[in-house]
């Protein structure tokens, strides 16, 4: 169970810091930093067994039918990084807290920031490929509500949308890839997809499925040419940026490509393809930060330039050119989330992050700059640093590749190029901002930031020290763990040391500080010739094709949805049409083999009353309360017909239906026009007569085809097993309260989702109240009349005891809860229409959302219930018991179910009407009582 | 004997089923439709009511119980609103 609570854990966490928004900041931080480091101390205790070589998994089944399961695996991959995702976690929440200004919401911060952690351990410890993709949509989400948590400034907004584009666009060519990739393996778990390298490499789909998953990594990781979100993304907070852009989103495509190392690299495309884009991004990158004024532009294009670094490492054809590309992850994240810490600290004491203002910052904060000094260092590949340890790697397996075979040797040079770039863009940091002369026009005076804001900018640059002195010490056996997770089990011999005596990548090392350093010292004539170069604006190119793309589905939206409400239902029905006629033409003949029953005078006068009743509902349709009469001779008629063929349970239920509904469309029509306006041209009348004859003649000959064959349905299952099953004979209230219960049970939610909604969308609704009826004549004085006021009041009690009784007979005869509650709420309605809201209100204060509440609420429960005997949701359990006086009794849980059902409809329906009915009281205003 | 009673009554019951939709559609006042149709109602209950009697079970006799007991309603509610216009003050 361990695994799983990781991420439930971290969920936890989010909505602990949800609710903090009444304390003090302190007790808001340490209940933040609870979970993430009960989480840490899991995986602590997890560590031993996956460094001796296990792989710890768990699985729930979830839809097994899909092959869809909730399953976890923590390998050395993994491993590595929930330990990056909690550590550097913990250390920007405790950062965030003095980061933070009062007049922002902390609780926000913390829940969105704990909501993007659970996403991120969910990636990385998946062991089911879609369910890593529903966690990769999860960071996609609440990165956007990370980048514009600052909402009223557009560039958050516009930051936040593009990152969400972008992430979110390769995450559907991730799931499409994904989705294939299970296609070709036949299975969404990971171990199996790791271990069918073979089959995937040899099918056919193999250079789709692997574009498809690479397009997802590589604009999670901002690679060229996806990486303009990157630097967009920086106008959120300094601790999310410290978060995003070195420990977790970002690195969340790398994570995906060493993922799926094992299953699909080792061909020609994967080195192309990777290696190309990994070596773009890491020259663009390194080049454009170099010219960035804003420190948080530099480090953001740094960032890009390092992700390339790795792209490139896990592109080369080298078995150690993934072990340097995990190292290189470890120390990216601890050096970059210790300098946007830093930035963060002198944005937060100077007020502003323009290079071109800062300088000289050394004689106001020497501590600050000493720290942010030794990160920047190891971003260079600065020797005794760890970013000097793995940048090494880099450059000793660029000179063993062979990716552009003659012309191989052009790689280390370019790498080479890149480094010089990247020591002259952290000279840049260090001596632009910490030295050269003295500040400029600084909003505020700057001093040291408060003493704890610095903790985990110190604990971060201590693990590159330590790392990059003594690297065996801390690194080697989750580097080893990783990298056998990442190569399948066959890990070459390699050392991570400091000294390797003097070689040619050290030369290169060399080679790149030097040049760095001579780069940034002639950076005037670099600046010149850069400003001069056409200047490419990535986001007004977003912008506008953004704005094509919404222009075109608004214009193909407005084609089809125009709000004519008649061009919908004829939209539908055309299409009712075509697919129920389409099987009627490939019917041979129409009748089947059963006997007709012989047509008798009953049947035929029925059958007439019921289409004289409609076709006069139709032909009555501009005079709305005929045309409501005339609807009622349907339904009276199909209640009869409803009886005459034996279905008393749905006769009922039609006749209480049609007494709610008069009511209801009473009330309606009393604010709405009496008479439709005649307004269709005669064509349009031809046309709808046309389809409306179309569908008529389709549903009857589909009707008479149904029922002139032998029918073989699931019925006599029913019939069979009502008493035995479900101890009931009344098949219909079995079906409903037992064997169809889940049904029931969703159904009455809508009901009262339905009548809350009606109630919400009433509320304080101003409408035209009619002085006059529609002749013109004044309303009549008596509001109350007294006969009816007598009747009604005597009726009530007969009306709940008739419905008590259909409810308790509904098990074995016609009845239950719906019927039952319909009858009881019509009865109720039936007083308010004699007596008005105002005297209901007098004498009965009960809420109806509570009503509603508490049916919904005993139904459920009744169904959890079975749980405790340890039987699945919404068993049903039913006894005999002999009482003297009455005999034998049948006690079934069904029967608590049905009251739930009862007291639903009953709340549902006297909710509807009465809030209808309540919008031309006088007072009270506000709630609907009875 | 009961049998042709029964008989008699299904087709008087029939025609007078007739002669309320005739009345509801010929009208001529709204008034006059409401009452076709309540009278409808009522006489859907002796018709329920015969066809359980013919059929010798009881099991149909809840709907004409409905219908007596709450068939009204909706007479009241169309009456109501005729006359107010709001039918819940």
């Amino acid at each position: 169970m361990t695994l799983l609570w990781i991420p439930l854990i971290s969920l936890l966490g989010s909505i602990i810091s949800s609710m903090t928004g009444k304390l003090t900041r302190n007790q808001s931080t340490g209940l933040t930093l609870l979970m993430p480091v009960i989480a840490l101390l899991m995986t602590i205790n997890l560590a031993p067994a996956v460094f001796a070589g296990d792989v710890i998994r768990e699985t729930f089944t979830w839809i097994p039918l899909l092959g869809i399961d909730i399953a976890f695996r923590l390998d050395g991959l993994a491993l590595l990084f929930v330990f990056m995702i909690l550590v550097i976690g913990i250390l920007v929440i405790f950062y965030a807290r003095y980061y933070l200004s009062s007049n922002d919401s902390m609780p926000k911060l913390y829940a969105y920031l704990m909501l993007f952690m659970t996403a991120m351990l969910g990636i990385v410890i998946s062991n089911n490929v879609i369910q890593l993709w529903f966690f990769w949509e999860l960071t996609s989400i609440s990165s956007f509500l990370l980048i514009s948590y600052w909402w009223h400034k557009s560039e958050a907004r516009e930051g936040a949308i593009m990152a969400l584009t972008v992430t979110g666009a390769g995450g559907l060519a991730l799931l499409a890839g994904l989705l294939l990739l299970g296609d070709i393996v036949g299975s969404y778990n990971l171990d199996v997809i790791l271990a069918s390298r073979d089959i995937i490499h040899a099918h056919a789909w193999y250079e789709v499925t692997l574009i498809l998953i690479l397009l997802g990594a590589f604009t999670k990781s901002a690679q060229f040419p996806f990486h303009f979100w990157l630097p967009h993304a920086m106008a959120a907070p300094t601790p999310v940026s410290a978060y995003l852009h070195s420990a977790t989103m970002v690195k969340a495509g790398v994570f995906l490509l060493a993922r799926f190392y094992p299953a699909l690299a080792g061909t020609d495309i994967w080195f192309i393809i990777v290696s190309f884009t990994g070596l773009a991004t890491l020259l663009f990158g390194a080049y454009v930060a170099l010219f960035k004024h804003d420190l948080k532009g530099l480090l953001a294009y740094s960032t890009i330039s390092h992700l390339g670094l790795i792209t490139l490492l896990f592109g080369l054809d080298t078995k150690l050119a993934a072990v340097a590309a995990i190292f290189h992850i470890i120390n990216h994240a601890t050096f970059k989330a210790s300098l946007f810490m830093a930035t963060g600290i002198i944005d937060h004491e100077t007020g502003t992050r323009d290079m071109r203002k800062l300088n000289g910052l050394w004689r106001f904060m020497p501590y600050t700059a000493t720290l942010a000094m030794v990160a920047a260092a190891s971003m260079a590949g600065v020797p005794l640093l760890n970013g000097f340890l793995s940048k090494e790697m880099f450059f000793a397996e660029t000179l063993h590749q062979q990716l552009l075979g003659s012309m191989s040797w052009l790689i280390p040079i370019l790498a080479t190029i890149a480094g010089a770039f990247a020591v002259a863009y952290s000279a840049r940091f260090i001596h632009d901002v910490f030295f050269n002369g003295d500040p400029i026009d600084l909003p505020k005076q700057p001093s040291e930031p408060p003493r704890y804001m610095r903790v985990p900018i110190e604990v971060l640059v201590a693990l590159c020290l330590v790392v990059g002195v003594v690297p065996n010490f801390i690194v080697d056996d989750i580097l080893t763990a990783a990298s056998v997770a990442v190569l399948g089990g066959v890990v070459p011999e390699f050392k991570v040391a400091l000294w390797h005596g003097f070689n040619l990548p050290l030369m290169m090392s060399a080679i790149a500080v030097s040049g760095g350093l001579l780069l940034y010292t002639q950076r005037r004539h670099l600046f010149k010739f850069h400003d001069s170069l056409p200047s490419l604006n990535a986001k007004k190119a977003f912008d506008k094709i953004l704005f094509a793309v919404m222009k075109w589905s608004e214009g193909k939206i407005n084609a089809i949805e125009n709000g004519s409400l008649q061009r919908y239902i004829t939209l539908m029905l055309l299409v009712v049409l075509l697919f129920a006629s389409w099987p009627l033409f490939e019917m041979s003949h129409l009748g089947g083999e059963k006997q007709l029953t012989p047509i008798d005078v009953h049947n035929a006068m029925g059958a007439a009353l019921l289409m004289i009743g409609a076709f006069s509902t139709v032909i009555w349709y501009h005079s709305r309360v005929i045309s409501l009469l005339m609807l009622s001779v349907v339904g009276l008629m199909v209640s009869i017909a409803f009886t005459r063929f034996s279905a008393p349970d749905l006769a009922l239920t039609q006749l209480t239906v049609e007494v709610v509904t008069v009511i209801l469309l009473m009330l309606a029509l009393f604010f709405l026009p009496q008479h439709s306006p005649r307004e269709s041209s005669s064509m349009r009348v031809l046309r709808d007569i046309g389809i409306s004859t179309g569908l008529g003649i389709v549903i009857a000959s589909i009707c008479y085809a149904l029922v002139t064959r032998p029918l073989d349905s699931i019925s006599e299952f029913f019939l069979a097993n009502a008493k035995t099953g479900g101890g009931g004979t009344n098949v219909v209230n079995v079906i409903l309260v037992d064997f169809r219960g889940f049904d029931t049970l969703g159904e009455i939610c809508v009901l009262g989702i339905a009548a809350l909604g009606i109630y919400k969308l009433l509320a304080n609704l101003p409408l035209l109240i009619p002085d006059r009826d529609s002749e013109g004549r004044p309303w009549a004085k008596e509001r109350y009349p007294m006969l009816l006021a007598s009747i009604s009041q005597s009726l009530l009690p007969l009306a709940l005891l008739v419905s008590f009784y259909i409810f308790l007979r509904g098990h074995n005869l016609p009845g239950g809860g719906f019927i039952a509650g319909l009858v009881t709420a019509v009865a109720f309605i039936l007083q308010y229409i004699a007596h008005g809201s105002n005297w209901i209100a007098e004498r009965l204060t009960i809420n109806y959302r509570k009503i509603i509440a508490a049916g919904i609420a005993i139904a459920l429960f009744t169904g959890v219930g079975s749980w405790f005997f340890g039987r699945p949701f919404m068993t049903t359990w039913f006894e005999y018991f002999d009482i003297p006086l009455i005999g034998e009794i049948e006690l079934a849980s069904a029967l608590i179910f049905d009251i739930g059902v009862y007291i639903t409809v009953v709340g549902s329906t006297l909710m509807i009407l009465a809030s209808l009915g309540q919008l031309t009281a006088d007072e009270p205003k506000g709630e609907v009582k009875i | 004997m009961l049998e042709t009673v029964m008989l008699i009554v299904f087709a008087m019951v029939g025609v007078s089923l007739l002669l309320n939709v005739w009345r509801l559609l010929v009208g001529p006042s709204v008034p006059d439709r409401i009452l076709a149709l309540d009278t409808m109602y009522i006489n859907s209950i002796a018709l329920i009511i015969l066809y359980g009697m013919s059929m010798g079970t009881t099991l149909y006799f809840e709907a004409a119980l409905l219908i007596a007991m709450l068939g009204f309603v909706s007479t009241v509610a169309v009456c109501k609103y005729l006359l107010r216009g709001d039918i819940i003050e």
